[in-house]
């Protein structure tokens, strides 16, 4: 099994990043505030403005470390990537599958599937673990409902009906979602999810934590050698990382959801690490970010059992290891591509 | 695996002041230096193979030496800091 390697997170604005030897060193005001070898980190994710020198981009690429850059508010700037490696004929086959429509709907259904029973786990355990603080019977009503949707997708259906049960799932999910605000209910309240701009604390964090996982799913993409930017699911559409969209569906209630949840729950991030701009945009500010990113850290650390696999797996993995999955049956290895199911 | 390696050169010559410098050179592409002669490095077995190699064709047997501690996995437990200069902790949050 795959080691989980390290992230570093550059969040101070004013950080240059730069290679010594096998070493990257943050430099701030020309001194060195860090010294890391490369061979300990997986990632290197920039939230600065003066960046990182072409010779540290080089090695990075050279060694398979991925590199991205991040406006300091979370939104994605650019990703770097070196020469393609991975399998040409791996890739080949891919953009054959995405091109016929039944391969995409059987992929897609997974997909599908995984993301509605994961929603449907983070509902039923607030039903089971706190059931004095939530409304139990319209969380049991949105449980029940998920549960039917799961049988519609499993009836077999077009790209296009998947796409729409699965906008129905996660309108009704994100309905129900602000009930499982148990604590600070004001500052971090709930209604539907917004985005570009996120209106609301909440929706905030929702964004940077998707943006974070977007970002290590395609490199898990990329690691087994699939292209991120064709996707089943999603429509092609030039820039979008369309096989990361898809991925990310059902990871994201396990990964991101979950994650927000606790930290407001357990009053990690308060509502004063939060500003609004004046167009309506919500922002954190970097101490909020700093804990955001230490919490994502040490959850991706923590072990489960993969369903699939049956094996124990830090959380962190799940991205590559779904990523193998997939690339499994693009090759032709798996029936069908096995989602993640969380329980 | 964490290793601790620690070195002394003999910097009488020219020459040896040469091999102290490739040596922490070496051992600062590897590990991160938490005292003067001392390395903390976070490897796999193939890299420490890749290292020791490195340092024992520098070194001067006759004049220099070299000491490895193999700390394993669970060198958390074996290692304890006091005083200034703390080493950063490479498998914990890394946030610049």
């Amino acid at each position: 099994m795959k080691k989980l390697g390290n992230i570093l997170y550059v969040t101070t604005p004013e950080a240059y990043l730069s290679l010594d030897g096998e070493n990257v060193v943050v430099k701030r005001d020309d001194t060195t505030a860090m010294r890391l070898p490369l061979h300990n980190l997986e990632n290197i994710v920039c939230f600065n403005y003066p960046g990182v020198s072409p010779a540290l981009m080089g090695a990075c690429a050279e060694r398979n470390i991925g590199l991205c850059f991040l406006r300091p508010n979370g939104r994605f700037l650019a990703r770097v990537t070196g020469r393609q490696k991975g399998n040409l004929l791996l890739r080949k086959k891919q953009y054959e599958l995405s091109q016929c429509e039944s391969a995409c709907a059987s992929i897609a259904t997974s997909m599908v599937l995984g993301k509605i029973a994961n929603c449907r786990t983070v509902i039923n355990r607030a039903i089971r673990d706190h059931a004095l603080l939530v409304d139990v019977s319209e969380l049991r009503a949105t449980s029940d409902f998920l549960k039917q949707m799961l049988q519609s997708v499993q009836a077999g259906a077009t790209v296009e009906t998947l796409r729409g049960l699965e906008g129905n799932a996660a309108s009704r999910y994100f309905r129900v979602f602000g009930q499982l605000v148990l604590h600070q209910r004001e500052a971090f309240a709930f209604e539907a999810r917004t985005r570009r701009p996120p209106q609301d604390n909440m929706n905030a964090l929702l964004s940077f934590l998707y943006t974070l996982l977007t970002y290590e799913v395609a490199s898990a993409l990329e690691t087994v050698g699939l292209d991120p930017y064709v996707g089943f699911l999603h429509a092609d559409r030039p820039g979008r990382p369309s096989l990361a969209l898809d991925m990310m569906e059902e990871l994201r209630p396990v990964l991101a959801d979950r994650l927000a949840l606790s930290l407001v729950n357990r009053k990690q991030i308060s509502g004063k690490g939060f500003t609004q701009k004046e167009s309506g945009g919500v922002l954190m500010d970097d101490r909020t970010r700093k804990e955001v990113l230490v919490a994502w850290q040490k959850r991706k650390q923590e072990e489960i059992l993969h369903p699939f696999l049956k094996e124990r797996i830090p959380f962190g993995l799940l991205p590559h290891v779904q990523a193998s999955l997939l690339a499994r049956y693009v090759r032709g290895d798996l029936d069908a591509y096995p989602p993640f199911f969380w329980n | 695996m964490m290793v601790l390696i620690t070195y002394d050169v003999n910097t009488t010559s020219e020459a040896g002041k040469r091999r102290l410098r490739l040596v922490a050179k070496q051992c600062r592409n590897f590990g991160q230096r938490v005292q003067n002669s001392v390395f903390e490095c976070l490897v796999d077995a193939a890299q420490m193979k890749q290292l020791k190699h490195r340092l024992v064709g520098l070194i001067d047997p006759e004049r220099d030496s070299l000491r490895f501690y193999y700390l394993g996995n669970e060198w958390r437990n074996r290692v304890e800091h006091v005083g200034t200069k703390a080493s950063i902790d490479l498998e914990g949050p890394l946030i610049a």
